[in-house]
């Protein structure tokens, strides 16, 4: 970290920059396809079409409701907070974006010496900085929530921000027996060491399970979609907002969604590790092995996502009671327990 | 100047800024927001001296969860545009009085102190690193670590109890 501010070449930030819009422009891309993928998903398990107008099958819908929201009518109540009305969409906004800046995305190659990594900052404290971004992603809701100035929409925000709270404490307990595992905080330390010793979630499957729920709720996703209960809440925390700022709420949503996935595979699934390939007896260019990589990371993360659209179409929405009792009296006991054994074993094995 | 001044001051003014605008804020969801930007640019400070680790809790369990409390009971209250209590006079006259006693006992506490002497280590240093601050806790400091961990554990307790008493 100390190095990195001293040592900043100009090229190092050239780098950066160009990982950066690439990182920013991936997540838009994958979070505007999902929005079709969850529309075109949803109407093969419902039996029907789903959107096939715009373009060949379809392709250009995200493009049409992008063009939509962006030329719609952009309505601020009148007696709403002004700026925390903008800053609550902004804020959703900023935070879904970073959290991609510390997941390596592809394995690192030398080219003129160079050497180039597929991870924007490679930082010790990895996992926990997405920790804390998630952890601030609470405001997004909140803020905008509270500054609509509708009781509809501040309580759909206390109830998403409770719930993002409660379900923070498992998906950490979850995460600490995966760190017993790695011993790294350094989230590209994590897939070296799955690279050599296999993925964890092999050793893992009920901290994965945990873990996976609560990502589940963290993106206030089905079956955790309480802050946007309809027939309770009319439309949720947004329900004053329009134009693209309702769009920033919702396009937040689906880049959260991408993100979990990538940082469920990195955790769990090994990362950019290509399965059942040992990535070092690759004897072809460095480059198209680093582009190997990157598609296995986008497989897994492209699993995942289709994995959450799946649970969408298929569960239905919890009880506020049962989301409570689920994650503080059954989740939490259940990966303190995974944390044990977990512990113990390690201490057994001597490890 | 080098870059580690430059940020230095930068997130001096933008800690003490965000710290003024705390208290100075007619509306109080306003408060804590000022009150959050702060938490972050202490949290740049951390960095700053290398405590990675102390920097990144700061950031998980102050602005994220601490705050979000605060917002909760602001917003749930609505205790909108109304600022401090005013019309009482004898209360703002208690809190300047017992804000100076404090004033003077830090200043007094710090004027005979050593730590004109030491400078903090900037950019060196590794007991912020995770695994040095890590084995520091669980030998040289394991009793207090151990100890405020207990004091953790039986809050948790007694939060519980109060909450099941309906």
């Amino acid at each position: 970290m100390n190095m990195y501010v001293i040592a900043m070449d100009s090229w190092y930030i050239i780098e950066k920059l160009i990982l950066i819009g690439a990182l920013i422009g991936l997540s838009f891309f994958i979070a505007m396809y999902t929005t079709l993928a969850e529309r075109k998903i949803a109407g093969w398990m419902q039996d029907r079409m789903g959107p096939n107008r715009a373009g060949p099958f379809g392709i250009f819908q995200p493009l049409a409701d992008g063009g939509k929201l962006f030329f719609k009518e952009e309505i601020t109540p009148t007696s709403s907070n002004r700026f925390l009305f903008l800053l609550g969409p902004a804020l959703a906004m900023i935070v879904a974006l970073i959290t991609s800046t510390v997941i390596p995305w592809g394995a690192s190659f030398t080219l003129n010496n160079h050497t180039v990594a597929l991870q924007v900052a490679d930082v010790d404290m990895g996992i926990l900085i997405v920790f804390g971004i998630v952890s601030v992603g609470v405001y997004g809701i909140m803020i905008g929530g509270w500054a609509s100035n509708n009781k509809f929409s501040l309580i759909a925000a206390i109830r998403g921000a409770s719930q993002m709270v409660s379900y923070e404490l498992p998906m950490g307990l979850a995460l600490i027996a995966v760190l017993f595992m790695t011993g790294s905080l350094n989230m590209s330390a994590m897939v070296e060491h799955q690279m050599q010793n296999g993925w964890n979630v092999l050793y893992q499957p009920l901290g994965f399970l945990i873990f996976f729920v609560c990502a589940l709720a963290e993106c206030n996703r089905t079956p955790f979609d309480l802050p946007e209960a309809e027939n309770e809440l009319n439309f949720g925390y947004h329900q004053e907002y329009s134009s693209m700022k309702l769009g920033f709420y919702l396009f937040a949503e689906y880049i959260n969604m991408f993100v979990s996935s990538a940082v469920m595979a990195t955790l769990f699934f090994g990362g950019y590790d290509i399965p059942f390939f040992n990535e070092a007896t690759w004897d072809g260019s460095p480059v198209v092995l680093s582009l190997l990589t990157f598609a296995a990371m986008m497989a897994k993360v492209s699993f995942f996502l289709f994995v959450f659209i799946w649970i969408r179409w298929t569960i239905p929405r919890f009880r506020y009671d049962q989301l409570m009792n689920l994650g503080w009296k059954k989740l939490i006991p259940l990966a303190l327990i995974n944390m044990l054994i977990s512990a113990a074993v390690m201490l057994f094995l001597n490890k | 100047m080098s870059i580690v001044q430059i940020l230095f001051w930068v997130l001096s003014a933008m800690a003490l800024f965000s710290a003024l605008m705390v208290i100075t804020s007619k509306n109080p969801v306003y408060s804590v927001l000022w009150l959050i930007i702060t938490f972050f640019a202490i949290s740049g400070h951390y960095i700053l001296l290398n405590a990675q680790f102390l920097a990144v809790v700061n950031i998980i369990v102050y602005a994220g969860a601490i705050m979000v409390l605060f917002l909760f009971v602001i917003m749930l209250m609505n205790a909108r545009q109304e600022g401090p209590t005013g019309s009482k006079r004898w209360i703002t006259l208690a809190g300047t009085v017992s804000g100076g006693i404090f004033l003077l006992v830090l200043v007094a506490a710090l004027k005979d102190s050593e730590l004109k002497a030491r400078t903090a280590m900037v950019m060196d240093g590794q007991i912020g690193l995770i695994k040095v601050l890590g084995n520091e806790l669980f030998t040289r400091y394991v009793v207090p670590f151990e100890i405020s961990s207990i004091l953790f554990l039986s809050a948790m307790v007694g939060a519980v109890v109060i909450g099941k008493k309906d």
